[in-house]
């Protein structure tokens, strides 16, 4: 381990979640998780720190993120699940504990997200800590004052349209941006039925594989009432064949751990997407609100000023705020705009790249699958050879 | 052609989006998302009569492998030549059942087993072209419709004098030639001819009952030419040959039985008439209905006295080695019974996997499609080959899955025809006992009959000069005991004969289902093996392609 404040060092940070374990009871339990972080940053508490960490803590770090960060395609979350948490079963556990680890560790790789406060608090922050801070982050009653404002101007900004008569589309328009938003509608739909699919695939899995050990275990007990060489030919034929099925159990698991499942993950990063983009209607109305505003108080001020009314330093004051708040809003859309940018060749690279190791593994899978089934098989055939020719 | 379960996946606008994808990949004539047929045997077995005539040229168009689906549209992935699918040295069986060809893709040859008797021995009977016709009567209203099928004969059998006929037969006639077998070939495995399912006919559409009779006559008739002794009777002949109405004798309805037992029931009882009332020879034909009420009721009170362990008859069925085959028999059925009907779910599933693997390749081609059309990065040109590349393999594995299940359903057919054979053992068997019993009643009968004539003979000797009428009722004795003397003789001869019968049978039978399950499993895994080997190459091409995302080597 280089010392953190030796100058060849790199800076790294990376996170990983392990030890998955149970606790609770009924409606109450729940999976607790081992995030262990190791890093030489200096912000953080040492090289290496170990918490504990439940998936609703990982939610409120998702929810700090998409607050702070907004622009950029914070990492998606598996779905809550309300149901198959009562199951609880090895495999959904296993499951969830990889797709946690995948989205801390694209928070930690990713160039601004990685230097967030609240990363670290969720890194580092003792069990007591964490479960305040989670408690805080519910509900409206937590909404800071800008919030309100936001949300008084939604209302004004309604109000004087209808007012003016006017049904201004505060969209952007341009292009591109259509482009991407119809890329993103569509590509959600594409990814799902595929995914649906590749689910359904694992199921069929299951189902040959379950044929096949009935299949074995019924031509055993027919091969019982055969004589031979009949009946030993039966018996090893069923033998087989509930060896064929073990491997098709196998390989459904992995199909679904590593090839259903990150086709969920790129459904899921599209939505996540259509949520930025959201932000980023949002942000860009308020922008184009703010400036027409800003523009009738200049106008307002402008004219009292001709009139040397003495409601011009009011005026002054008031027009200067919204100026003020104008710029922000601008600032913040154009932030938005230029992450998204950067975010969206991020997003089509690392797909390309995580797809193609999908792509690949299930290739392999299927080939590795296929040769086991033939040479199991295979292997009757000098028996099947010799007794029919006997 | 699509099945219902898949209509919420495929709104029409990606359909058409896709449609020239999808006609390209016309997988079974456009059968792609799969038939919403109920039972998986007839999906699979219209998949193989679309795919699998072997005769004629496979119905897609071939090109080189690696064409593109996508920029190609009159093109599409090469399927395998059939030849290439019967691959191995070890398959010379379906080999020779290609050979045979199939001119009815649905009902294989008899058994899937090499010729026993040599090859120039040839029985082909086919039954094609249903045709409504009607009863001619004199009535205003007309007569009733009813089906004939055109029932053709092929064969160079020496017994069968031409070689080629054809005649027109009903279902009736169908039920009369077995009835005239039963009779002919006691003891014998008869195959069970097909059912006369009153309520299908009502319920089923009348297209696809015919259809569905159409294939069971043809099996049945194939059946019957196949066995080796019922293929030369006469029955048989006569009734592939005789043009016109079928002369055998019809099986007699019940009403008139009844009045023939009426008459004869006098006679038996009071034992009048030194000619017997039955002929000696329907000893030989088991107790019927109307025809035999008095008989019928004595074997009756001879097989409860039988079970009651009442007065011994001479012969009791004490062979155990019949009592044991007995019960193997049972036990094997119930075996392929439960076999035949894993081999169902077995078909299904490798149907329901080839068309789910083809699904999600048809979702990827459309993938690939929008990631071009959309790309604006580089990334997305390559992700869109990589998606090309995995669906390319999945849409063949696919095909080589369907073509896998339609050669399994062929295979392990064999278990669904045994049933069929396990109905005829149990007919040979039922022949047997019934035999049996005619004897043990006879003999019963005989027993009570000399019992009386003792006691006569005994109180009629303490008479000197006799009673006439005694006398008279001593010589009637006599004389019934002598005719049921031979009537016992003549059933204890057909007994016998159907003991031989059904051991020579049985032996043939088992000889035969040894070669054909045998057959049947050496195809099975032959197919298996065969398939799973292309299924393999299909990926590993694809993971040759995808090689670059090779993660294993580095540290997780």
């Amino acid at each position: 381990m280089q010392s953190p404040r030796s100058p060849s060092s790199q800076p790294y940070l990376s996170a990983s979640v392990t030890d998955p374990v149970k606790l609770g009871n009924g409606v109450q339990a729940y999976i607790s998780y081992r995030v262990i972080t190791k890093t030489n940053l200096p912000e953080y508490q040492g090289p290496e720190k170990i918490v504990i960490r439940r998936y609703s803590d990982f939610v409120w770090l998702r929810d700090r993120l998409l607050d702070k960060y907004k622009g950029v395609f914070v990492p998606p979350l598996p779905e809550k699940s309300a149901v198959e948490k009562f199951r609880f079963s090895a495999e959904f556990i296993e499951m969830r504990r990889a797709a946690l680890d995948i989205f801390v560790n694209r928070i930690a790789s990713h160039p601004e997200l990685q230097q967030s406060e609240d990363l670290r608090t969720f890194l580092q922050a003792d069990e007591e800590t964490m479960e305040r801070f989670r408690f805080q982050e519910t509900g409206i009653f937590n909404k800071k004052p800008a919030d309100f404002m936001q949300m008084f101007r939604d209302v004004q900004s309604k109000v004087s349209d209808a007012v003016l008569g006017k049904e201004k589309p505060v969209e952007e328009t341009t292009p591109e941006y259509e482009k991407l938003k119809h890329y993103i509608f569509e590509l959600e739909n594409h990814l799902a039925e595929a995914q649906k699919h590749a689910y359904r695939l694992v199921k069929r899995h299951r189902e040959l594989g379950q044929s096949l050990l009935d299949f074995g275990k019924a031509v055993k007990l027919l091969g019982a009432c055969e004589g031979e060489p009949t009946g030993k030919l039966f018996s090893d034929l069923g033998t087989k064949s509930e060896l064929v099925s073990i491997k098709l159990q196998k390989e459904a698991q992995q199909v679904l751990m590593n090839f259903e499942e990150p086709l969920k993950d790129y459904v899921r990063y599209v939505q996540s997407i259509k949520a930025t983009i959201a932000e980023r209607a949002t942000a860009f109305k308020q922008h184009c609100e703010l400036a027409e505003t800003t523009k009738l108080k200049e106008i307002n001020l402008d004219k009292l000023m001709l009139t040397r009314s003495d409601k011009v330093g009011e005026a002054e004051i008031e027009y200067r705020e919204m100026k003020a708040e104008s710029e922000e809003a601008t600032i913040r859309f154009e932030r938005i705009v230029k992450r998204m940018n950067e975010e969206i060749v991020r997003f089509q690279e690392q797909k390309t790249e995580e797809m193609g190791v999908a792509f690949h593994q299930f290739a392999k899978g299927q080939a590795r699958l296929a040769n086991g089934i033939a040479d199991a098989w295979r292997a009757l055939l000098p028996k099947l050879e010799a007794a029919s020719s006997a | 052609m699509m099945g219902s379960e898949n209509a919420d996946g495929f709104e029409e606008t990606n359909l058409n989006a896709a449609k020239e994808e999808m006609e390209n990949l016309a997988l079974n004539g456009g059968d792609v998302n799969g038939d919403s047929s109920n039972s998986a045997y007839r999906s699979a077995m219209s998949t193989l009569s679309n795919v699998h005539d072997p005769l004629s040229p496979l119905p897609t168009v071939l090109t080189p492998a690696d064409s593109d689906p996508l920029t190609a549209p009159s093109s599409y992935i090469e399927p395998p030549s059939y030849a290439d699918v019967i691959f191995s040295p070890f398959d010379e069986t379906s080999d020779s059942e290609i050979n045979g060809g199939e001119d009815s893709s649905l009902s294989p040859d008899s058994l899937s087993r090499s010729p026993s008797s040599s090859s120039s021995d040839y029985i082909k009977i086919t039954v094609s072209n249903p045709q409504k016709e009607q009863e001619t009567s004199n009535s205003i209203v007309g007569g009733n419709t009813y089906i004939t099928y055109q029932i053709t004969t092929r064969t160079n059998l020496p017994d069968f004098g031409v070689s080629e006929s054809s005649v027109r037969r009903r279902f009736r006639d169908v039920v009369t030639l077995a009835d005239r077998l039963a009779e002919s070939y006691r003891g014998f495995c008869i195959p069970p001819r097909p059912d006369k399912s009153v309520v299908e006919s009502q319920v089923m559409q009348k297209q696809e009952f015919v259809e569905q009779r159409r294939v069971a006559l043809e099996k049945y008739l194939r059946r019957l030419s196949a066995h080796p002794v019922i293929r030369k009777s006469d029955e048989l002949k006569v009734f592939l040959q005789v043009q016109g109405k079928l002369p055998l004798p019809m099986s007699t309805d019940v009403a008139s039985r009844m009045l023939d037992g009426a008459v004869k029931l006098p006679k038996q009882l009071f034992g009048e008439g030194g000619a017997s009332a039955v002929p000696v020879h329907e000893v030989v034909q088991p107790a019927r209905g109307g025809r035999d009420l008095l008989r019928l009721f004595k074997e009756l009170r001879q097989s409860v006295s039988n079970d009651w362990g009442g007065s011994k008859p001479a012969v009791v069925e004490e062979d155990k080695e019949f009592l044991e085959k007995k019960e193997k028999m049972l036990d094997l059925e119930q075996q392929i019974i439960n076999s035949s009907q894993q081999a169902e779910s077995l078909v299904k599933a490798q149907q329901d996997m080839g068309e789910t693997m083809g699904e999600l390749g048809l979702a990827f081609i459309k993938l690939t499609k929008f990631e071009n059309e959309e790309a604006v990065f580089n990334s997305q040109r390559t992700r869109a080959t990589d998606m090309k590349n995995l669906a390319t393999a999945a849409v063949k594995a696919s095909r080589f899955y369907r073509e896998l299940n339609s050669q399994t359903v062929k295979h392990l057919d064999t278990l669904h025809e045994y049933l069929g054979m396990m109905m005829a053992v149990q007919g040979a068997f039922a022949d047997r006992s019934s035999a049996l019993l005619t004897v043990q009643t006879l003999l019963s009968e005989l027993s009570s009959l000399q019992a009386r004539a003792e006691k006569l003979e005994a109180a009629s000797s303490k008479v000197f000069g006799g009673d006439k009428s005694r006398i008279r009722k001593i010589e009637e004795l006599k004389e019934a005991i002598k005719v049921t003397e031979d009537a016992k003789n003549v059933a204890i001869r057909e007994y016998e004969r159907i003991k031989d019968n059904n051991r020579s049978e049985v032996e043939r039978l088992d000889g035969e289902r040894r070669a054909d399950f045998m057959n049947m499993m050496k195809g099975f895994v032959v197919n298996q093996v065969g398939y799973a080997e292309k299924i393999s190459n299909v990926w590993a091409k694809a993971a040759e392609e995808t090689s670059q995302y090779d993660r294993e080597k580095q540290s997780s």
